[in-house]
Parts: C-alpha cells; structure tokens; sequence
C-alpha cells in the first residue's frame, strides 16, 4: 500500500537536493546536474498525481513527457554553450564567469 | 520493491549533490533517475519509464559524461562552495523542505480523497495509458489531443539541433 504522500516526499527530497546543488555548486556541470533533479522530480509528481488523483486521465501523463523531452533539449544546449566557454576561459567554474555579470 | 526504491533514489539524490568528484556525482544521478523509472513502472506507466531510461539514462547521462570529460575531467576541483556559503544553502534547502513536510503531513491534504496504489480501486474503463491510447491522443486535435504541442516540441527539438551546432562549432 503507497500512499501518494510518500511519494511527494521522496520527490521533495530530490527536489530540495537539486536546491541545495544549485546554490552551493561551484562548476556550471554540477549546477546542470542539480537542475536535472529538480525537473525529475517534477516528473515524478506530474506522474503521481495523474496516477493518484486522475486515474483515468492522461493530462499529467503527458506533461511529464513533454518535460522529458524539453529536459533534453536544455541540457544538449547548455552543454554546448559550456564547452564553448570552456575553449574561451579553460574552465567552467562560475568563479571564473564573470564577463557577463551586469 | 518500493522501499528499495525510495531509498536508492533518495540516499543517491543526497550524494549526487554533495560528492566533489562532478564525475561521481553524474553516476549518483543516473542512480536516481533508474529509481524514478522503476517507480514509474511501479504506478503502471510502462511507456513513461522506458522514456525515461532511453532519454534520460540512456541519453542526457551519456551527454553529461562527455560533456565532463572534455571540459574539466573527474579532477576534484574545489566543487564545494566555502563553508559559509554552502551552510547558507543548506539553510534555505533543509527550511523548505521541512515547511514542505508540516504543510504536507498536517493539513491531510489527500485524506479521503485518494485510494492507495496497490488498492482494489484500479483505474476503471479503458486504461487511457496504454501505448495505443498514447498514440492515439499524441496525434489527436480532438478533446485531450496533444499535436500542438508534440508539433512544437519536434520544432524545438529541430532549433536545438541546429543551435548545438552552432554554438559548439570550431571558429
């Protein structure tokens, strides 16, 4: 028997692991993988409630496909631009980042 | 099955964000995404998990391990705020997360409201996710038909490749 709490629980976790990552991570990398949790847990909710509360719709099903696929379209770009700023810096520490500051 | 789950996605989300080694911390993130899948297979979304193993582990873990090993590599850099400021974080995440909690746990928000997974009230009627109910509604402009926005993610998908390319192209 799962209730629908333990589940938003588990997804809290991640979500505020993903918090935490962002704020205290120093590489652009390990901020992108924070970001990546908080939108998985996201998923997880979209899915849950769907399950738990909709069982026979379909809307939360398909929010959490589209976000997959807005997921990885965000990560290839950000990827991207990190590799082009690691040929002009040689580094991706946000340290480092500060041209574009203000 | 669930317990496991739990735990595995939690411990594994925990150490995803504060191991130093970026390259550990990817692998710890491939470990929650499994987990989620699984528990996606558990409510009974079959589709939603092997989308999330194929995109997700499949794909964005392998972006990020490249992405990893050309820019920094696994040399532990300094990854970790100075203390201050990582207790600053700590601060603001754990305060959310046990606001999170006492509104969750006290006010019963689903009390009565929801059956248990697992309970003898399964989804009643035609099951609205099988594979060919997806497809159905996916290319579908009638009620709860979703072609707009699949035609727009395919659009954006389409912009992200070509600006990938852009972007990380050698000048």
């Amino acid at each position: 028997m799962i209730q629908i709490e333990y589940i938003l629980i588990i997804s809290a976790v991640m979500m505020f692991a993903g918090i935490f990552g962002f704020l205290t991570r120093r590489s652009t990398l390990a901020i992108l993988l924070s970001i990546e949790l908080m939108l998985n847990s996201a998923d997880l909710n979209f899915a849950v409630f769907n399950r738990m509360l909709y069982p026979n719709g379909h809307e939360g099903y398909f929010f959490a496909i589209f976000a997959i696929a807005i997921a990885a379209a965000e990560s290839a770009i950000a990827i991207a631009i990190m590799i082009n700023i690691y040929r002009k810096i040689k580094g991706i520490s946000v340290d480092k980042l500060e041209k574009m500051k203000w | 099955m669930f317990v496991i789950l739990a735990v595995v996605i939690m411990l594994s989300s925990v150490a995803t964000v504060v191991t130093k080694s970026i390259i550990r911390a990817a692998t710890y993130l491939l470990f929650v995404l499994l987990g989620t899948a699984g528990m996606y297979f558990l409510m009974g979304y079959t589709f939603l998990g092997s989308v999330q193993v194929m995109v997700y582990a499949g794909g964005i873990i392998v972006l990020y391990v490249f992405a990893i090993l050309l820019t920094e590599g696994a040399k532990a850099d300094p990854a970790l705020r100075k203390a201050k400021d990582a207790s600053w974080g700590f601060i603001v995440s754990l305060v959310g997360f046990l606001i999170f909690l006492f509104v969750l746990l006290k006010q019963k928000l689903f009390a009565g409201l929801v059956p248990a997974l697992g309970a003898p009230s399964e989804p009643t009627g035609t099951d609205t996710t099988s594979i060919d109910y997806i497809g159905h509604y996916m290319l579908s402009t009638g009620d709860g038909g979703y072609l707009l926005p699949f035609e727009a993610v395919s659009v954006l998908l389409l912009a992200c490749i070509v600006a990938g390319l852009l972007i990380a192209r050698k000048r």
